[in-house]
């Protein structure tokens, strides 16, 4: 009652900035200054996926190239959670059967990594597919757990049956000798499927998928199979997970059991978590923020978990709506204190 | 089984659905000519929602078989039957909540029955054609409504909204359960001319009501059930004399209004 009666209490508003309002419409093509606006995010994105790499000495070169690699995962992760309504846990999956494809074809078939690493991908994508495909009709946690189960017992099985390199894994792989190719085929690759997969989930397939998150049956009385869109959404996070994983066995050389481990299960929901759900470029922005941390903190030996999971709680407490959506909202809207 | 010759649009044989022990449809055989409007009626718990499920293929029967333009297609999923052309609406609406009204019409406009038809948007025009939709089943057309959050819509919306995605499946027969319900009688009102219009066009409706004064304006033909019985078949006006009727709906040796 007390704080009622005070004559101080205020309120926060936020109000769209008046350069938003302008150029929500066709309106915005009127001025430079409003096509800056609109421009502005995307330009800096652009900048920091193809220019920014240049000027990277060749250690942090590696970093963005693990960054993209966590990045592609967070992405194939976001878009089965947010827009097909499933949880998974399958990043060690895609990397593992990725890995090791593009490792076999490499090694095997002596194929180079311009017709290994493609091949890879889609392949694997359609292994990852079949694999998952008894399990699609599992909802929420249920079907978390059966991505989750997979890596285990294929790792255990190459362990134990000693097949495709065994415990040591497939060594000697062909690999692209000049770094800048290898840096910049994931500067591109991530470039395109980030604002490739941005555009097919605004499309009427997109609205489909998200039909099919909010209610299934609804959905199937319009005449669409769920098991087909299932199916599809899985192929196309598998397929991106996979070229993540057929990605790195190029970059290492090398493809072995570490690849089905679990931090590329978790670090890229936790990179999708803090960045914002459902954005894509919080996807990006989170692995961008939680890969390089990870290397700064390396000096600090033990100490760099406790850090690494004090920043990441800080991140979520504070700013549980994410990082983007954060961002978004500074960027589009002011806000001021009001009487009330 | 019974084929086109006679106007049989839909033709349920026989059908029995059990849950358990629980007997939820039993022997219940009645069929629907093409452009007819059939009223379902029955208490609670009387089986007319699992009849739909059966219908369309929601919920398998256990004995028994549906017949759509001669094919039995009991046992055929979903997706499969609301492709041959049986639409339905659900009891309890099923908006996309986060999506906007009218980007909750382009799954059924997606659909492989859709696409066969021209109109339907197949060249990236489905945004169009579901406003266009929405406005005919009584949207307002220049007002935001369209573009709202479908879980932002009050229930008269979300009710035509269930319909409007029966007509962009460009469905033959459709299923409505429970339309009425919720709604004011103004509402009632305003959506009764747009089933009629449907009608006129050529559409089969299969209506479970509660609502009968309403119900017995538009249908032609009534099925009432009763614990999974079907207690009457023929002309809505008969079937508030027959003393089955009377009794599943009030109880023996009493006198009933409706």
């Amino acid at each position: 009652m007390a704080i009622s009666e005070n004559k101080s209490e205020r309120r926060l508003e936020r109000i769209d900035r008046g350069i938003k309002a302008r150029t929500d419409g066709i309106y915005a093509l009127l001025s430079w200054r409003e096509i800056s606006y609109l421009m502005a995010p995307r330009t800096f994105l652009l900048m920091g996926l193809l220019v920014l790499p240049v000027f990277l000495p060749e250690v942090w070169q590696r970093v963005f190239c693990l960054a993209g690699i966590y990045s592609l995962l967070a992405i194939a992760f976001d878009f089965l959670f947010s827009y097909a309504g499933m949880v998974s846990l399958g990043g060690a999956l895609w990397m593992g059967v990725g890995g090791y494809t593009v490792g076999i074809l490499g090694s095997e078939f002596g194929l180079p990594p311009v017709f290994s690493l493609p091949i890879g991908t889609f392949l694997g994508g359609g292994i990852c597919t079949v694999l998952l495909l008894p399990t699609l009709r599992l909802k929420g946690i249920y079907f978390a757990i059966a991505t989750f189960i997979y890596p285990f017992i294929i790792s255990h099985i190459i362990e134990a049956l000693q097949i495709a390199g065994g415990t040591f894994g497939l060594a000697d792989l062909p690999v692209i000798e000049n770094g800048w190719v290898v840096l910049y085929v994931m500067a591109v690759l991530l470039t395109g499927i980030f604002f490739g997969i941005r555009r097919l989930v605004i499309e009427d397939v997109g609205m489909v998928f998200r039909s099919m998150m909010e209610n299934d049956q609804a959905v199937s009385a319009s005449g669409i199979s769920i098991t087909v869109l299932r199916t599809i959404a899985v192929y196309i996070a598998s397929c991106i997970g996979c070229l993540a994983g057929g990605y790195l066995s190029v970059l290492y050389g090398w493809v072995g059991m570490s690849f089905f481990a679990l931090d590329f299960s978790i670090l890229p929901i936790a990179a999708s978590v803090i960045g914002g759900p459902g954005t894509f470029a919080g996807s990006l922005l989170g692995a961008f923020i939680l890969v390089p941390l990870t290397e700064f903190l390396r000096p600090f030996g033990p100490m760099r978990m406790v850090g690494y999971s004090v920043i990441l709680a800080l991140f979520v407490v504070l700013k549980p709506e994410g990082i983007f959506p954060y961002l978004t909202r500074k960027y589009n809207q002011f806000q001021r204190w009001v009487e009330v | 089984m019974s084929g086109k010759e006679n106007g049989t649009v839909l033709r349920v044989e026989r059908l029995s659905k059990m849950f358990g022990g629980v007997v939820a449809l039993n022997d219940v055989t009645f069929e629907i000519k093409k452009g007819d409007i059939l009223g379902v009626i029955g208490p609670n718990g009387s089986g007319k929602t699992t009849l739909i499920n059966c219908i369309t293929g929601f919920v398998k029967p256990t004995h028994g078989g549906v017949y759509f333009n001669g094919t039995d297609i009991s046992g055929f999923t979903p997706h499969k039957i609301a492709n041959m052309g049986i639409g339905r609406t659900f009891q309890v609406v099923r908006p996309y909540h986060t999506l906007p009204a009218y980007k909750n019409l382009i799954a059924p406009l997606f659909s492989a029955r859709a696409r066969h038809f021209p109109g339907s948007g197949g060249l990236g025009n489905r945004g169009g054609i579901a406003i266009d939709i929405l406005e005919d089943v009584g949207f307002e057309r220049d007002a935001r409504v369209p573009y709202k959050p479908a879980g932002d819509l009050p229930l008269g919306y979300l009710k035509r909204l269930e319909l409007a995605r029966c007509i962009a499946l460009r469905s033959d027969v459709m299923i409505l359960d429970e339309v009425f319900s919720g709604l004011s009688a103004a509402e009632i009102a305003s959506l009764v001319p747009l089933l009629e219009r449907l009608n006129m066009d050529g559409v089969t409706l299969i209506m479970v009501e509660h609502r009968l004064k309403e119900l017995f304006t538009l249908a032609s033909k009534v099925v009432v059930l009763s614990f999974g019985v079907k207690l009457f078949e023929g002309n809505s006006d008969d079937a508030l004399k027959d003393e089955k009727v009377k009794e599943a709906y009030f109880g023996k040796g009493k006198e009933g209004m409706i």
